[in-house]
């Protein structure tokens, strides 16, 4: 019996801002219930947002979707969302963390502040997303994911709802793969199901 | 640079604090160490950490600046309204059974969430029999705390959070207003002791009946959130209150048997008794 192909990829980090609503309701129930990866979402939202969109995305998604707690394990099959006003980082031991340092970008949580963190934790092992959005947050957090050997998607500018925040991750480095959030769907699904190796082909 | 000499340099550089000056950032919580490293590196002037760390042993003034930088001081007048609204309907009750109350902030930054809560003990009759120790390990937020100066910006936000935290009259009472910023009405510091405190390393200075350290565990790793656990355990009276950051609870700790909970979502807990 041959061993079943070892993903070579331990996280998905996703970046969305205005108009993340309507991105997000469409990428993440695309994904199964067993998806073997954790994904870590920042949402750019008010800092006295409740727990409203987790618990509506949780509902439709097949994947577990829930705010990240302090400490906690990024676990498969889960989706965690940083909670508004705290930022979230990842420790080198596949934990999370929070944070309320200032702002980054005018933001807390910041895309920049998740992404960099993940990029020292999981380097090439790491796919970065930047969705829609009209500022620049997760612009130098993509450069340094595809910097330390990650994989770099971001959502075709035509397609988003405000083009600036997918153009400026564009601008900083050179992403890997530009898609229509249903392709992202399928490429994240594909990997998740046999690696890289026809994920990338 | 090869991520392994970077991880080894952060160590020496934690090491080296702790030797030099007795700050122990050694059980933080890694990720947000090494971006204020980052942070910290990039405007200092030195190319590379070990610079920073020859730097750092010889100039006690390019160290304070470290501590500024590593020292997270975001806060509010009554952040998390919630929070208050809920010390006013389940704690001031209990503690209006002590003919005095002593009253910890640990971790009190800038101080503004000291002035909040002796706000709230004034409207409740409460501030008299108070003792209120405010507490950080960084001078230049404590020497804020002391004047208790903020500026209009911070004010408007006080107003709106003291309003949604049930606050019983106009929060103007509390202060008067200067050219470009707003002097909070000094009575409030009356019962008010300011001083250098360090949750790491220092000990267990009194028996409270409220402690509130508010999202300064989200910092220490585990380890150390335990021993701040026990700390808070052995600093509490039977019965004493725990106020801690909306992220943050006793639950997973090693103490976590030591601690009740009053209210889940304001994160108020109660020493066992
Ligand atoms: C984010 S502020 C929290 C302020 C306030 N409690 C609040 O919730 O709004 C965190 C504070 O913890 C302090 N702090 C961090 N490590 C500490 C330590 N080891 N001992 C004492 N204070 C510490 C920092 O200096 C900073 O002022």
């Amino acid at each position: 019996m041959t061993p079943p192909l070892k993903n070579p990829f331990r996280a998905v980090v996703i970046g969305v801002s205005a108009g993340g609503l309507k991105a997000l309701t469409t990428l993440l129930p695309l994904l199964p219930k067993a998806y073997p990866l954790p994904v870590l979402v920042v949402q750019h939202r008010l800092a006295e947002s409740d727990d409203y969109l987790t618990k509506s995305l949780d509902r439709i998604c097949a994947a577990r979707v829930k705010e990240a707690e302090e400490k906690e394990a990024a676990r498969a099959g889960h989706v965690y969302l940083a909670p508004a006003n705290y930022h979230l980082l990842v420790e080198r031991n596949e934990t999370l963390s929070l944070s309320i340092d200032e702002r980054e970008n005018f933001s807390r949580p910041s895309i920049d502040v998740l992404f960099e963190s993940a990029a020292y934790a999981w380097s090439a092992r790491l796919i970065g997303i930047v969705l829609t959005g009209a500022n620049a947050d997760g612009a130098r957090g993509l450069a340094l994911i595809k910097k330390r050997g990650g994989l770099t998607l971001v959502q075709d500018p035509a397609t988003a709802e405000h083009d600036a925040m997918p153009r400026a991750a564009m601008k900083a480095c050179l992403v890997d793969h530009v898609l229509k959030l249903p392709e992202i769907g399928a490429f994240l699904n594909q990997i998740g199901i046999s690696g890289i190796n026809n994920a990338i082909e | 640079m090869n991520r392994d000499t970077e991880q080894i340099e952060i160590d020496l550089l934690l090491e080296a604090i702790f030797k030099r000056y007795g700050y122990d950032f050694r059980n933080y919580a890694r990720a947000s160490i090494e971006r204020r490293t980052r942070r910290f590196l990039s405007k200092s002037g030195c190319r590379t950490i070990p610079e920073m760390i020859d730097r750092l042993l010889n100039d006690e003034v390019f160290f304070g600046g470290l501590v500024r930088d590593f020292s997270i001081t975001v806060t509010e007048l009554f952040r998390d309204p919630r929070v208050y609204a809920s010390l006013r309907r389940q704690v001031v009750p209990m503690l209006k059974t002590h003919p005095f109350i002593k009253i910890w902030h640990a971790g009190c930054a800038t101080g503004e969430e000291a002035y909040s809560l002796a706000i709230l003990l004034k409207e409740e009759g409460l501030y008299d029999r108070a003792t209120i120790f405010v507490t950080d390990f960084n001078d230049g937020a404590l020497q804020k705390a002391r004047q208790g100066i903020y500026s209009t910006d911070k004010i408007k936000e006080g107003t709106r959070n003291y309003q949604a935290a049930g606050g019983k009259n106009s929060f103007s009472d509390y202060y008067q207003a200067r050219y470009d910023a707003v002097a909070l009405d000094g009575a409030l510091r009356k019962n008010m002791t300011f001083a250098n405190y360090n949750l790491v390393t220092d000990g267990v200075f009194g028996e409270m009946h409220l402690i509130l350290c508010r999202n300064v565990l989200i910092y220490f790793d585990r380890e150390l959130q335990n021993r701040v656990f026990g700390l808070f355990g052995d600093s509490l009276v039977r019965g004493g209150f725990l106020c801690l950051g909306s992220k943050e609870s006793p639950t997973f700790s090693t103490a976590a048997d030591q601690f009740e909970t009053v209210d889940k979502t304001a994160k108020i807990y109660r020493k066992r008794s």
